[in-house]
């Protein structure tokens, strides 16, 4: 969808399912962000790019309630997230991965998604003490879910596995695999692909896009321009905490100040996808 | 493997009283059990949920008391005329109060303390603990403070058939501590092998993920509080009916100490962990008795304490478990047994 827009500052079609309300962040005297303002559309990839340190994590940590904007707000589906705690936001369905620490490493793959399955399986405690049909029934149902989501992500083979001995790049799958855990309507990933090959990003493009199709809505963070060139509907680029440029990928692409702030800068270092560290 | 060291034990020391008449001996084995039920509801906040309870012990002594004045019934004055009179009743109301009351206890006290945890949560307990000692020690009208209660009944039970019977022999009072025991044991197992137990692990390892999941911290948490602090006054009312007398004493700091060693001796964290870690160091003294002096017995106790923590950082069923997979030649166990040992020394 909306692939048609002329302008880089058009909308495209369809409600909008995030809305980040003139949001401004400070830390002390530090401005992480300032009068941030945009929408996601309800089925879009929409991208947040920006040097390091443009605030995009902090927009990310605003939008999941791990911090307290200093000002604006932030809706989901029409609800003000200001008051609410990350894990109501997670009931609510929107889903976060992490940048750094996204799995429990000493449980195996397998336990790590049913404990993302926390929302499901709820039983009354004394199914939970007492093996009871209905016990029973919701644990099985819990575990075939899981099996469901790690066959999904291509982690079947590796549910056995303690998670925090996969390569990096197959826990960065463990972590999006326990966000699909919360069934969200919407998914936000910070930085999914850093760590990863470039066939392993390949298919994790492959793999967001499915999602995608399955109608979750998702918001991204990452560094690797070719990959945030190809699969987003949308981007939004940040620099120094403000909103500088919106618009397609090809708008983005050839924005001059995206250019200057951005991709002038860095672009033949990206080119060659080196990583980047925020 | 070590899956086998509950039901080993529970058949074990179901047959002990069998051939065992020495009185002392089962009289250390009741005591013994009592403290063990104590370590595994320890083991449930500090092993589980990663918060350490410093005045466990208060959970334990409100038991006891809350138990021992129903069963003896008590007539106080309050401030505004009030007064209370209660006639005393059936041991097993009070076991079922001490139990209510206790876990209510547990969770007033997470409510309040684990919106912030960690160092808070102890202090707070440590407090509380030492609060409830003085009030004990202090309120005589109820508790009859340093003069303590004496004289409580033993626990009365209905048995189908003989109607209402005390246990008044140790070794009826030793089946009962290793029934409650096994239905501490049987509920903490359940509840960590599912979705509540899941969100503990989740909120030990990693408690901003576990948040992004959707897990509530505080209801999780506070949850856990309440059912440990319910099986630690059950002790405590296990403890009043057999012992039958008990003075504030029964808050000691000592006691609190007594279980934190047996949980991280025998494996935080571990079901069978607080069983060896309790039975180990609650017969200890049993076994040192008869070849040294009371002075030397403290030093071993001490010494093989150390040794244990120093050679077994982890604890003792972690140990076995990794020995296990150690000794075992097939060959999944090799890159099973890396992760256990990187994580040993993290």
């Amino acid at each position: 969808m909306s692939t048609h827009m002329s302008t880089p500052m058009s909308q495209p079609a369809g409600t909008a399912i995030l809305t980040v309300e003139h949001v401004g962040m400070r830390f002390g005297g530090l401005t992480a962000i300032a009068d941030l303002h945009f929408d996601v559309h309800e089925g879009e990839i929409v991208s947040l790019i920006g040097p390091n340190g443009a605030g995009k994590t902090t927009a990310f940590n605003i939008m999941t309630g791990f911090l307290k904007p200093t000002q604006g707000r932030v809706l989901f589906r029409g609800q003000d997230l200001s008051q609410t705690r990350p894990n109501e936001i997670a009931r609510l369905g929107l889903a976060r991965t992490f940048q750094r620490t996204s799995v429990f490493a000493d449980d195996t793959v397998r336990d790590n998604v049913l404990i993302g399955l926390h929302r499901h399986g709820d039983v009354a405690l004394l199914d939970r003490l007492f093996p009871t049909p209905r016990g029973r029934r919701a644990e099985a149902a819990v575990r075939e879910r899981a099996d469901a989501i790690l066959d999904l992500v291509g982690l079947a083979t590796r549910a056995g596995e303690k998670a925090g001995s996969l390569s990096y790049g197959e826990q960065r799958l463990v972590g999006f695999a326990l966000a699909l855990a919360v069934e969200p309507k919407m998914l936000l990933l910070d930085e999914p692909v850093s760590g990863m090959n470039a066939s392993e990003t390949q298919g994790f493009v492959r793999l967001i896009r499915k999602v995608r199709d399955e109608g979750v809505t998702i918001l991204l963070v990452e560094h690797d321009m070719p990959m945030v060139m190809e699969v987003s509907d949308r981007i939004v680029c940040l620099n120094y905490g403000r909103l500088i440029a919106e618009g397609p990928p090809a708008a983005i692409r050839s924005d001059p100040k995206v250019i200057e702030a951005y991709l002038g800068k860095s672009a033949a270092k990206l080119e060659h996808k080196e990583p980047v560290h925020a | 493997m070590t899956r086998f060291i509950a039901p080993l034990f529970l058949v074990v020391f179901a047959l002990v009283p069998l051939g065992l008449k020495d009185p002392y001996l089962l009289n250390a084995l009741i005591i013994t059990g009592i403290l063990t039920i104590c370590a595994m509801s320890l083991n449930l906040l500090l092993g589980f949920t990663g918060q350490l309870s410093l005045g466990h012990v208060a959970f334990f002594g409100i038991g006891a008391y809350v138990s021992a004045l129903t069963a003896l019934g008590f007539d106080v004055s309050l401030p505004f005329g009030l007064r209370i009179t209660h006639e005393g009743g059936a041991p097993l109301v009070g076991f079922v109060l001490a139990v209510a009351l206790t876990g209510l206890c547990g969770y007033l006290i997470g409510r309040l303390s684990f919106r912030v945890r960690g160092a808070y949560f102890v202090i707070v307990t440590i407090s509380f603990a030492e609060v409830v000692r003085l009030v004990a020690l202090n309120w005589v009208e109820l508790t009859q403070g340093p003069l303590a209660l004496t004289a409580i009944p033993n626990m009365v039970l209905p048995v189908p058939g003989l109607g209402d019977v005390a246990l008044r022999s140790k070794m009826q009072n030793y089946y009962l501590v290793l029934a409650v025991a096994a239905v501490s044991y049987l509920v903490i197992a359940r509840l960590v092998a599912s979705r509540f137990g899941r969100a503990m692990r989740g909120l030990k390892e990693n408690e901003s993920l576990a948040l992004s999941l959707g897990i509530n911290a505080t209801r999780t948490l506070t949850v856990a509080a309440t059912l440990s602090a319910a099986m630690a006054g059950a002790a405590g009312s296990l403890y009043a009916h057999y012992i039958r007398i008990i003075d504030p004493d029964v808050f000691l700091f000592s006691y609190t100490v007594t279980m934190v060693i047996m949980v991280v001796s025998g494996g935080k964290g571990t079901l069978a962990g607080p069983l060896v870690g309790g039975i180990l160091f609650g017969l200890l003294p049993v076994a040192l008795r008869p070849v040294m002096a009371p002075e030397a017995q403290w030093i071993v106790y001490g010494a093989i304490l150390i040794a244990i923590l120093f050679l077994m950082p982890r604890g003792i069923v972690p140990a076995l478990e990794s020995l296990a997979l150690r000794l075992r030649p097939a060959p999944e166990a090799k890159s099973a047994a890396k992760p256990a040992e990187a994580g040993a020394n993290p």
